[in-house]
């Protein structure tokens, strides 16, 4: 029988030569088409009789799989080449300047009050809400502020026009007024922390007439001074991410507690700039104290048997301090660059798990 | 409150630094707002002789000084005309920084003479504003000696923040009395020996006050024969220290007595006086010519003094013209009074008077000191003044003030966190002047006559913390109850926060603006009703509380394109106003975007923006706070501050959920803002909260293919696009499972009036895979109902 030698030098030649995988194609065809060479080679089988057939037969099968892998691998270097031609064609000019997502911002002061919240929610806080526009109760005679008291005269009040019966409503000049609109609906125990638009008459470089504040106001029967510094110094510590910073607590007054502390933190004020942190300076940063028993009375909340302490702070002050923000104006001016500077992203919610920044 | 180191020491023996005090102040709740160190400043400045003064060659109102430093003599050129020889002056050396310019002084030299120093001005030491000449100093002090020290100008000076209740400390004994009893020294006692009357007083006191209280006492006194005149130097610095102009010895002593002992006095010149005083409530139509210059029209319900003639002062708030006292004054009388706090707060507010008098009324007196008080400025004008003495006239009495306190002294530690033994609280509050007995299982407190501010145990238990120390408070972390805290914000706070960071993700920058607005604004945007007029605006231009938050957003983006940021994106989450009551107040999300949707880019020119955008903004602001876009309806129509034809309503059956569209255009224009410019209101807590908390609907996913077919329609150009759609989700609701516009045409190939609106139709087969056939009698049924709905025709 002829032997098939010469015919596996030409099928591997004729694979070797192909140089396009079209040429490829048309030599598989060629070899193992219906009419190939093999195919037509395999057709001769039947032909054949005994051990002639299963030899010729093994031979050929063994033929047809080499020619199979070769054709194969040729097919891959091909397609290797064809991909490495067309790539070294295909350019992009990646210094073009790409579209710029999400150019949207939290103000500085939603995110700070974002910041209060997470840190006193996690201490059990909730926070209550309350109309900017109050009357003269809540505003001023549940709080012990009666009509000629000197206090009175130290906030700027904005008054709306005089009702039929004589009542005015005013701009609330703090956000207490929620401790009691919240003692008059709640019973104790009361945790809550009120942030808010306050407003008062006062126009300058370190005053706006609407402002932020946040209140808070705890009210059970064990509560105490103690709680008040413990519960502020973590608040403190927490905001300004400073784990040694001093909080100092000195006696003050308010109408509306008794006994009375405005709270200090740590500063140095060295080279000009100041500092947040231990310092051998102190920077005023909110009030507080024991709820005037008075305020209890007045709200329906019996004082021999409750107590607890509120605080108030200002919010522009407090993100001022954290941020750097040097001017007061500015954080109502919106103007699109500070916006954006002082801004933050959607994305960044602080919480007490995950941070309350990056 | 301002005080001298040296005038609190008259008061308070100790051996206490400085800073020691200071720092005991500001821990007993007596803030000390700065420290006045002028012997610092005035440190390089000498008393010096002027030996010669000779007429400098060169210029005629120059002179050239030769002056004994005390340790050397030196020549000065000096402008002053009042520099002479033999006088004595303020020397400056070179190399001293002049306080009031802050500049450092060098040699120097001026037309053409040497200049080694300076001779100073009252003005130039910021001691006055006395520019006049330099300085001349009295005989007697020694040449080269620190100016400073030889004039008591080292002492230093404290401004303390005195808190409203603490009117016993708007006088430097009371501050005394506080570092006292905090253990930094010794109160030294007080002389306040009644000056004995040489005759009766003559002026008689009727006390017709409207009420008791309105003036419960009232002293007087006459003192004859005096002469009045500048008071000594050591009255006239203490005065000057705290910032007061020394008028006259009378005078001065009011002052100083209001000041040292926070005892305010009044003197007339008695031979002003016509007949009877009677202190009474004023009549209408009185007016008083006060001490300050200004004339005040009276009305009932303020306090006045009167004689037969007219209103000679108003009580506790300021003296009369009239009868002040001069240099001429010879007869005096003096006024020791206890005028009601309330009234004199009331009628200083009325009448705008600032006084140091109605500072310390309204504040509430000792009401025990007023005899000691009147008693202790007689004889400091008998001793700078001379004169014959009255006996004291008094009219009314000391109202009680004496009231017992109980105080549980562990009531410290549960009120106040402090253990602390009783022994050492009764001592603290005994230290403070309070009477202290035991009351069975509490104590009876009683404090002072000037301590009105203590009214129960919380203010005692503050005293007693107070003295010992805040500090000592052992600080106690907030407990909670169980593990974890409740969520700190309620589901409709959060989706404010949802809201508030779906837009800003949306590219829309947050902005904070006034809840109050000018009332031309607020009517462009829906109404400025009376009752939310602000009565007493800071300026014009915020005087009504805002109807809608879009007119300062308008504002705001026209203040950036001024400033070359134009196409502002700009949101706010705040609140807006109705009415003045709570319910008034609607919390919204506000967004407007104004001029292109960006600057031109190289793979985006940008285009104008357009009401689609401003819908897409509410749509997501919604959808944040709860409402899915789904659910909504909308109507072609918006208020009046909208375009007519390019803005809608947004609503969820009876609910308003918002507006949306292009800004009117006529709007813009009266606003002065440039255009175009679109934006949404949505009123984030009308959407309602979920009745329960229900878990996701059960999601089944088909196993079968789906099938996307594509059809065209011609419609009339006005039909809504939304009511195509419509038909075309309810031609099978099952089996249609989205539908997407993906054109909108009109031009060549479509005839004027119409036009094309091209969907694609998603369908979804849940119980086998579509047929051919089945897939033809649907898109019969669609084009027959989109036909029967719309009018319109499939387009071939």
């Amino acid at each position: 029988m002829e032997s098939l030698d010469h015919l596996r030098d030409e099928i591997l030649r004729l694979i070797r030569q192909a140089t396009s995988l079209d040429a490829l194609e048309q030599a598989r065809i060629a070899i193992l088409g219906r009419k190939g060479r093999v195919t037509e080679l395999m057709k001769g089988l039947g032909a054949l009789e005994g051990a002639d057939r299963r030899e010729r037969g093994q031979a050929l099968n063994l033929l047809k799989g080499e020619a199979e892998e070769a054709i194969g691998h040729a097919a891959r270097r091909l397609e290797d080449e064809a991909l490495r031609a067309r790539l070294a064609q295909e350019r992009v000019d990646v210094s073009l300047p790409v579209r710029a997502e999400g150019d949207g911002r939290i103000h500085a002061l939603s995110q700070t009050i974002d910041e209060i919240v997470a840190i006193f929610g996690e201490m059990g806080f909730s926070v209550a809400e309350g109309p900017d526009i109050e009357d003269d109760f809540h505003n001023f005679a549940a709080l012990n502020i009666p009509p000629e008291h000197p206090a009175r005269q130290e906030q700027d009040t904005f008054y709306l026009p005089e009702h039929r019966d004589g009542g005015r409503k005013v701009l609330r000049t703090h956000t207490s007024p929620v401790q009691v609109r919240t003692m008059q609906s709640i019973a104790p125990p009361i945790r809550i922390i009120v942030p808010g638009r306050t407003f008062r008459s006062d126009h300058d470089a370190t005053h706006s007439p609407m402002f932020h504040q946040v209140e808070g106001l705890v009210i059970d029967e064990a509560t105490h001074m103690g709680h008040l510094k413990g519960c502020l110094i973590e608040f403190c510590r927490a905001f300004f991410d400073i784990d040694d910073l001093p909080v100092r607590f000195r006696p003050s007054y308010f109408p509306f507690t008794e006994p009375s502390a405005e709270v200090d933190i740590g500063c140095s004020r060295d080279g000009g700039g100041l500092k947040i942190g231990a310092g051998g300076d102190w920077l005023e940063i909110l009030g507080s104290g024991m709820v005037h028993p008075k305020v209890l009375a007045n709200c329906g909340i019996d004082p021999a048997r409750y107590q607890g302490f509120a605080f108030g702070m200002g919010i522009e002050r407090i993100a001022m301090l954290k941020y750097g923000i040097p001017d007061l104006r500015a954080i109502y001016d919106n103007d699109l660059r500070w916006l954006r500077h002082y801004g933050f992203l959607p994305l960044d919610l602080p919480s007490m798990t995950g941070g309350l920044g990056r | 409150m301002k005080t001298t180191l040296a005038w609190l020491k008259t008061h308070l023996e100790t051996a206490a630094t400085l800073d020691e005090i200071v720092a005991t102040l500001v821990m007993r709740g007596l803030e000390v707002d700065g420290i006045e160190n002028r012997g610092k400043d005035l440190a390089p400045f000498l008393v010096a002789r002027v030996v010669s003064a000779e007429p400098h060659p060169n210029a005629d109102k120059l002179r050239l000084c030769r002056v004994d430093t005390g340790s050397e003599t030196v020549q000065v050129v000096c402008g002053a005309p009042n520099a002479r020889a033999g006088m004595l002056g303020v020397f400056a050396p070179p190399g001293a920084t002049i306080p009031k310019s802050g500049l450092v002084l060098k040699q120097s030299t001026i037309r053409g003479q040497a200049s080694n120093g300076m001779l100073c001005s009252a003005a130039e030491l910021g001691l006055s504003d006395d520019h006049q000449g330099i300085i001349e100093l009295p005989e007697g002090l020694p040449v080269g000696r620190r100016f400073a020290a030889a004039m008591g100008l080292d002492d230093p000076i404290l401004d303390i923040k005195v808190t409203p209740n603490r009117g016993d400390c708007l006088g430097v004994r009371g501050i005394a009395r506080d570092l006292a009893a905090s253990g930094l020294g010794r109160l030294l006692p007080l002389d306040v020996s009644p000056v004995p009357g040489r005759f009766p007083c003559p002026v008689a006191v009727h006390l017709a006050g409207p009420d008791d209280k309105a003036c419960p006492l009232f002293i007087g006194r006459l003192v004859r024969n005096l002469r009045n005149g500048p008071s000594p130097r050591w009255l006239q610095d203490r005065l000057v220290a705290i910032g007061l102009r020394p008028i006259s010895a009378l005078v001065d002593i009011t002052n100083f007595v209001t000041f040292d002992l926070g005892r305010p006095l009044h003197v007339f010149d008695a031979d002003k006086l016509a007949g009877d005083l009677v202190v009474r409530g004023a009549r209408p139509g009185e007016s008083l010519a006060a001490l300050n210059g200004r004339s005040y029209a009276l009305d009932a319900g303020m306090t006045v003094i009167a004689d037969d003639r007219e209103v000679l002062s108003l009580g506790g708030v300021i003296g009369g013209e009239s009868t002040g006292c001069t240099e001429a004054t010879r007869n005096v009388y003096i006024e020791a009074a206890l005028f009601d706090p309330v009234r004199t707060a009331a009628t200083g507010r009325t009448l705008q008077v600032q006084s140091d008098a109605r500072y310390r009324f309204e504040r509430g007196l000792d009401p025990d000191f007023t005899r000691p008080g009147i008693e202790i400025a007689t004889r400091l004008v008998l001793e700078l003044c001379g004169g014959d003495p009255s006996e004291v006239a008094v009219s009314g009495a000391v109202p009680e003030w004496r009231r017992s306190c109980r105080f549980r002294p562990a009531r410290t530690l549960s009120l106040g966190g402090l253990d602390l033994p009783a022994a050492e609280q009764r001592r603290i509050l005994t230290a403070l002047g309070c009477t202290v007995n035991e009351a069975g299982d509490a104590l009876a407190v009683e404090p002072p006559s000037w301590r009105g501010d203590i009214e129960g145990e919380a203010d005692l238990v503050e005293e007693v913390l107070r003295i010992h120390g805040y500090d000592h408070i052992p600080a106690v972390a907030p407990s909670r109850d169980g593990a974890l805290p409740k969520p700190a914000l309620s589901l409709a706070q959060r989706r404010r926060g949802f809201v508030r960071r779906t837009l800003a993700s949306r590219g829309l920058v947050e902005a904070v603006t006034f809840s109050f607005m000018p009332k031309k604004l607020a009517e462009l945007f829906g109404a400025a009703p009376a009752s939310l007029g602000v009565v007493n605006p800071i300026s014009a231009d915020l005087d009504q509380m805002r109807p809608s938050i879009l007119p300062n957003l308008l504002q705001a983006a026209q203040r950036n394109a001024d400033r070359g940021q134009s196409c502002a994106a700009l949101f706010e989450l705040g609140p807006q106003y109705r009415d003045d009551t709570p319910e008034g107040q609607d919390l919204v999300a506000a967004g407007l975007r104004v001029g292109r949707t960006g600057p031109k880019r190289w793979d985006d020119p940008g285009r104008p923006v357009d009401a689609l955008l401003a819908k897409a903004d509410a749509l997501a602001a919604l959808a944040a706070a709860g409402a899915a876009a789904e659910s909504l309806q909308l109507v072609a129509e918006a208020p009046e501050w909208y375009h007519p034809g390019r803005a809608a309503t947004l609503r969820l059956g009876p609910k308003l959920l918002g507006y949306f569209g292009e800004l009117h255009p006529g709007v813009l224009k009266e606003m002065k803002v440039d255009g175009p410019a679109v934006g949404f209101e949505v009123f984030v807590d009308h959407v309602p909260l979920p009745r329960s908390r229900r878990g996701r609907a059960p999601l089944k996913l088909s196993p079968f293919q789906p099938v996307e077919r594509d059809f065209a329609f011609i419609v009339e150009a006005a039909l809504p696009a939304e009511s195509l759609l419509r038909a075309v989700r309810g031609v099978d609701r099952k089996l249609v499972a989205e539908v997407r516009l993906f054109d909108v045409y009109t031009g060549t190939g479509v005839e004027p009036g119409k036009k094309s609106l091209a969907v694609t139709v998603v369908l979804q087969p849940e119980q086998a895979t579509l047929t051919d056939e089945a897939l033809e009698a649907f898109a019969q049924k669609l084009i027959a109902a989109v036909e029967k709905a719309t009018g319109g025709t499939l387009r071939r």
